[in-house]
């Protein structure tokens, strides 16, 4: 028995230890965006965390994957409790450890969370269907060929796996108990695994053991190695989500953000007396906008983290509809896959060693951030209060004022703003015409 | 302007001043103020692009400088509030010029006139021209989306008394006209279809006579799209102060 504790204990030990690890490394890596302020309105955001995270709130828009997707929440979130009393079973050496404190009530919680572990299977089933047999359109575009399928499955798969075993695990107690073997503490038959007793037919004592650890072990390292696997996957939003949804925008979804750096050189171009003297100039000036994940603010980051690929965005986005290369969902896994990029690189060389490559051009090309005509769609989508438009505004800056990249038509647009003062080449004197003619004909 | 500060300043915008489709909205808007006596002014030859498609497009310079003189301008007047019938200079007022020294109370047209109706200030024909008939809302991204105004403009349909049909993607999913983000000046990037092309469609399915819009781009847009699913005979698009203006009471 010793021994079998001393195993899970570092078992446990190195889950938490390579979990701890690598979300530290996610936590650097968001930090290499720049700061950007959310102290303001604590209790709105707040608000936002009950309504999006804990609530699900924009999933219902969607009815019959929201429920489901209620039910695998719901499920992860509950079952949990269960995990904690394996994980003290497994470091203490002991079976069932609440049993006996519980009484009636162990038997009522656990059945409780067997019907959670059964509506978690077969929405993930109903998941699997919706992925791989009748192909909903926003779960097949191009962005998620190859490895983002597959994470999808694997994740939906696990957690087939994970509940099938908490299932015939109990189901093998409760055949134990019956045949009162030692260790196997008598509760209450369990609302789902009690039918399912009849799949051991005549097994023996020792052979119900055999699949009752079995199980339980298999269990408990699969729920360790899931939790390992979160970070390099999109399942990560299960945790992200919540610091998302606070820091997500207050701000009316049209107001773009200002820059503070080019208004004053405006400023100081119209009033040179305001302009501060030569010396005082900041070293080194930011870049304007966006060429890179760096330029972009932390929570552009944290955003590229948090999603799950759900393909709300690009569903909505006009764009998209009308067959244009934009897909919000590309912009936000192209930014997580740069992060990542720069992140390998600065562990591998203490900082950053410019590999010739930037987020802009080499993963996020320059015909899709043409193509967002800034509705907003992505925006109001997204479950998790994601800004797909802001990282593209901020690569949209980058393109026109540190490449002058525009198409003809931007710069004779900027052109007759400049010197018209409106996008069309009219005469500025022609702009109340107009009313001239409506004072003739009246 | 004369000197005097109006009760209200009535910024046209660049697509209500000069494009020939959208200045007849411009007139409508107008016709209507003069109609139940809202002192209003226009800056004429002073007002200049508010820099909303400059900024979209990326050229925040361009973006900063329009915003500068356009502020220096409505300060120099003393002007409190603003009416303006393009959700673009709308939502530059009212989200983005704050931050830049220029507060203002603005108001789209589609409130104003909602407002008016409400305190009795519009008076609309009894059984005026768009009494019954089938009518589906175009809901903009800068005054929807942007700025959560959905129930203004349809409450003043409603006081038209049109059958108001909506579209599957309308309020919060409403798709876009296309024009939005500096799109309206240039070629779109390939796809297998235009985005006014695929909007135009899903209004002219809902058997609507009259797609009423709240925004001159989305007007353009959308007439062209329904041009091209060769529907102009029957579907007409027109701007929600058009629809008043031809039902104001003698």
């Amino acid at each position: 028995m010793i021994v079998q504790q001393i195993f899970f204990i570092l078992i446990l030990a190195a889950a938490i230890f390579l979990f701890v690890k690598k979300i530290s490394e996610i936590r650097r890596n968001i930090n290499l965006g720049r700061d950007e302020d959310f102290k303001d309105n604590p209790s709105q955001r707040w608000k936002n965390v009950v309504l999006l995270a804990l609530g699900q709130k924009k999933m219902f828009k969607r009815p019959l994957p929201a429920i489901l997707h209620l039910f695998v929440y719901a499920g992860f979130i509950i079952i949990n409790i269960e995990i904690l009393e394996i994980l003290l079973d497994g470091v203490l050496g002991e079976h069932r450890l609440f049993a006996p404190m519980l009484g009636g009530l162990y038997s009522f919680l656990v059945g409780f969370f067997e019907i959670l572990a059964a509506t978690v299977l077969i929405a993930c089933v109903i998941f699997l269907i919706r992925r791989n047999i009748t192909k909903v359109k926003r779960l097949n575009q191009a962005e998620l060929d190859g490895w983002p399928k597959s994470d999808a499955n694997l994740i939906l798969i696990t957690e087939i796996v994970l509940m099938s075993l908490f299932l015939i695990m109990n189901a093998a107690d409760l055949r134990l108990q019956e045949l009162q073997s030692a260790h196997y503490t008598a509760t209450e038959p369990f609302w789902i695994s009690a039918h399912l007793t009849g799949i051991f037919g005549g097994m023996s004592e020792g052979g119900l053991i055999a699949v009752e650890r079995t199980c339980w072990w298999l269990h408990i390292i699969g729920v360790l190695l899931f939790m390992n696997y979160l970070p390099y996957s999109k399942h990560l939003h299960i945790v992200l989500a919540f610091p998302n949804a606070y820091y997500t925008r207050l701000a009316p979804q049209g107001k773009m953000k200002n820059m503070p750096a080019i208004q004053n050189e405006v400023l100081y171009m119209m009033q040179p007396e305001l302009a501060p003297a030569a010396g005082d100039q900041p070293a080194e000036p930011q870049r304007f906008g966006a060429k890179d994940v760096q330029d972009l603010s932390w929570k552009h980051l944290l955003d590229a983290y948090s999603c799950t690929e759900c393909g709300r965005c690009t569903a909505s986005c006009p764009a998209n509809i009308t067959g244009k290369k934009l897909s919000p969902r590309k912009i936000m896994m192209d930014t997580r896959d740069r992060l990542e990029e720069v992140g390998k690189n600065i562990a591998k060389n203490k900082e950053f060693v410019d590999d010739g490559k930037s987020l802009v051009h080499d993963y996020i090309t320059v015909e899709e951030l043409r193509a967002c005509t800034t509705c907003q769609a992505c925006v109001e989508a997204c479950p998790v209060g994601i800004e797909p438009l802001s990282i593209i505004d901020q690569l949209r800056r980058y393109l026109i004022m540190e490449e002058s990249n525009a198409p003809q038509e931007w710069n004779l647009m900027s052109g007759n703003i400049e010197n018209n003062m409106a996008p069309w080449k009219f005469s500025p004197d022609d702009r109340d015409q107009w009313a001239v003619e409506m004072e003739q004909q009246s | 302007m004369n000197g005097e500060t109006p009760e209200v300043l009535f910024w046209v915008g660049c697509a209500g001043s000069f494009d020939q489709r959208a200045q007849r909205i411009t007139k409508a808007f107008a016709q209507i103020l003069e109609k139940v006596g809202v002192q209003f002014a226009i800056l004429g030859k002073e007002e200049a692009c508010t820099g909303d498609p400059a900024r979209r497009s990326g050229n925040e310079f361009l973006f900063q400088m329009m915003a500068y003189n356009n502020i220096a301008v409505l300060n120099g007047y003393g002007i409190k509030k603003i009416v303006t019938a393009c959700p673009h200079c709308f939502n530059v007022f009212k989200n983005e010029y704050p931050a830049l020294g220029g507060e203002y109370e603005v108001i789209h047209h589609t409130t104003f006139i909602n407002q008016l109706i409400n305190d009795g200030r519009i008076v609309l024909k009894e059984g005026g021209a768009f009494k019954g008939k089938k009518i589906t809302y175009h809901d903009s991204c800068y005054l929807g989306r942007a700025n959560n105004i959905y129930e203004a403009p349809r409450e003043v349909l409603e006081a038209l008394d049109v059958e108001l049909v909506e579209m599957k993607r309308c309020k919060t999913n409403g798709l876009c006209c296309g024009a939005g983000g500096a799109q309206m000046f240039k070629e779109e990037e390939p796809g297998k279809t235009r985005i006014n092309f695929e909007r135009a469609e899903e209004a002219v399915n809902t058997g609507a006579n009259i797609i009423a819009a709240n925004c001159p781009f989305c007007t353009t847009m959308l007439t062209d799209g329904v041009k091209n699913q060769e529907k102009e005979d029957s579907v007409k698009v027109m701007d929600i102060a058009e629809m008043v203006a031809q039902s104001l009471a003698d």
